[in-house]
């Protein structure tokens, strides 16, 4: 039987790379893949939870997600692209248009 | 060490390492293909806690939508003279900092958890019964169905969101 902690212990460690990725990438895609692997994460943890504690919750919850993630990951994507359309760079440090 | 504890081992370690490749490659497309073989390995990590649907699941919407929309969007948008720059920000050490601080503190509050909620009512054996997906389907079309409903408004939203953002001239 494997330990509940080791889900966790491991959903944290994945979420922890999305966050060092999230922050320390230049390229803006690498940054949106960045934010799925952070979901993956909580995916991972939720379904452990369902699974130790005998109840449905946590599954249903998965599959939200999974249909948010895909929705964000379309207009995340359709948003890079407009930007792209009008300033030719997706590096994160030269996207400063608001920084006054 | 039993079988189900190594079996746990190898997707924790090829999760991991999987995902350290995929934030550290340069080019985009290398990533995207990591993370083919990421979602593959936690699709069987779902396998492995008795969650079938979501595991097919994974693989259909992740694998075969998501990363598909990312890897047209890196056709699009040409990227050849991005990939000789740095691939860094010149702050990654506070960025790598802030992952490791967190790490530390998860794996120190995971130790400590003691209190449970009471079980539920959804043993291994009662989803034996009548199959993973039949009990999703009882509980998200009986007790869930407004959230359901919500998410499928939230999909239609994300696909005129889409086209709308896209499109050259509205």
């Amino acid at each position: 039987m494997v330990p509940l902690s080791w889900y966790i212990i491991l959903s944290a460690v994945v979420f922890s790379i999305g966050v060092i990725g999230f922050l320390t990438r230049r390229n803006l895609i690498m940054t949106f893949m960045s934010i799925e692997l952070m979901l993956n994460a909580v995916n991972i943890s939720f379904v452990a939870f369902s699974h130790y504690l005998q109840s449905m919750k946590g599954q249903i919850m998965v599959f939200f997600i999974i249909a948010v993630a895909a929705a964000e990951a379309a207009i995340g994507l359709a948003i890079i692209i407009a930007y792209y359309k009008n300033n030719p760079t997706i590096k994160v440090d030269e996207i400063n248009l608001l920084k006054g | 060490m039993t079988l189900l504890q190594f079996i746990f081992g190898y997707f924790a370690v090829m999760i991991t390492v999987l995902s350290l490749l995929m934030i550290t490659r340069r080019n985009p497309v290398h990533g995207v293909l990591w993370m083919l073989a990421l979602f593959v390995h936690i699709a069987g990590l779902y396998i492995l806690l008795n969650a079938e649907f979501l595991a097919a699941i994974q693989i259909i919407v992740y694998a075969g939508a998501i990363l598909v929309l990312f890897l047209f969007v890196i056709m699009l948008l040409n990227l050849k003279k991005e990939e000789s720059v740095k691939k860094f920000q010149k702050h990654w050490p506070v960025g790598v900092g802030t992952g490791i601080i967190f790490v530390v503190f998860a794996v120190s509050i995971v130790r400590k958890i003691e209190v449970f909620p009471q079980l539920g009512k959804y043993t291994i054996e009662a989803i034996k019964a009548e199959g993973n997906i039949m009990t999703i389907g009882k509980v998200l079309y009986t007790k869930y169905l407004l959230p359901f409903e919500i998410v499928s408004l939230i999909l239609l939203v994300a696909i005129i969101g889409a086209v709308v953002l896209a499109k050259k001239r509205i």
